[in-house]
């Protein structure tokens, strides 16, 4: 999974059917230090995430139709946790 | 799933048999400020998306998932991007 910050979501009337009653969200993978790294994903809502919240993105295909139960659904990307809190250890042990 | 707009058509007569009948788009992908980025792909058009729409894509696996579940008796397609769905709008909230 990877870190990224909800910037927004996409309505799109038009769409694959297994993607009905899905909320969409676009998802900027960002690094340790929260800055933006590249394009944004968007990806299907499971924990009610809103904008500007720090989640964890599942980037994999076969774990999201796993989760959806929906053998045939094109997903690629889910919005599996909202992150509470980073804590990032040094080398020596200690928290930063 | 990742943000594109199409930006054209591409007509291929010869093709493998399993992409018969298929509309080919070109999509520049974009980022939740309709800015480009990144070189364009062509993509398997699943939802008769037209000229200048931001479309949704998807890649990979999950790309040939759509095609395939439309026509029964396929089990390969060579098709690693999809458009499978037409963006009414994106709400992008967040600056990072």
């Amino acid at each position: 999974m990877i870190l990224g910050r909800v910037t927004g979501s996409v309505h799109a009337t038009v769409k694959n059917p297994h993607l009905d009653g899905h909320r969409l969200l676009v998802v900027k993978p960002v690094d340790l230090a929260g800055q933006p790294r590249g394009r944004p994903i968007v990806s299907i809502d499971r924990v009610d995430a809103g904008v500007g919240d720090l989640v964890l993105v599942c980037r994999e295909g076969s774990s999201a139709r796993f989760v959806l139960d929906d053998p045939d659904s094109p997903v690629q990307a889910m919005v599996l946790a909202v992150v509470d809190d980073l804590v990032l250890h040094d080398p020596d042990g200690k928290d930063r | 799933m990742y943000l594109g707009r199409v930006i054209g058509t591409v007509w291929a007569t010869r093709r493998h048999q399993a992409l018969e009948g298929g509309r080919m788009v070109l999509v520049q992908p974009i980022d939740d400020t309709k800015e480009p980025v990144g070189q364009p792909l062509a993509a398997l058009d699943t939802v008769g998306s037209g000229a200048g729409e931001i479309v949704l894509y998807v890649t990979a696996y999950e790309a040939a998932m759509p095609w395939l579940e439309s026509h029964p008796g396929l089990e390969v397609a060579g098709v690693d991007a999809s458009v499978i769905g037409i963006v009414d709008r994106v709400d992008a909230g967040a600056s990072t």
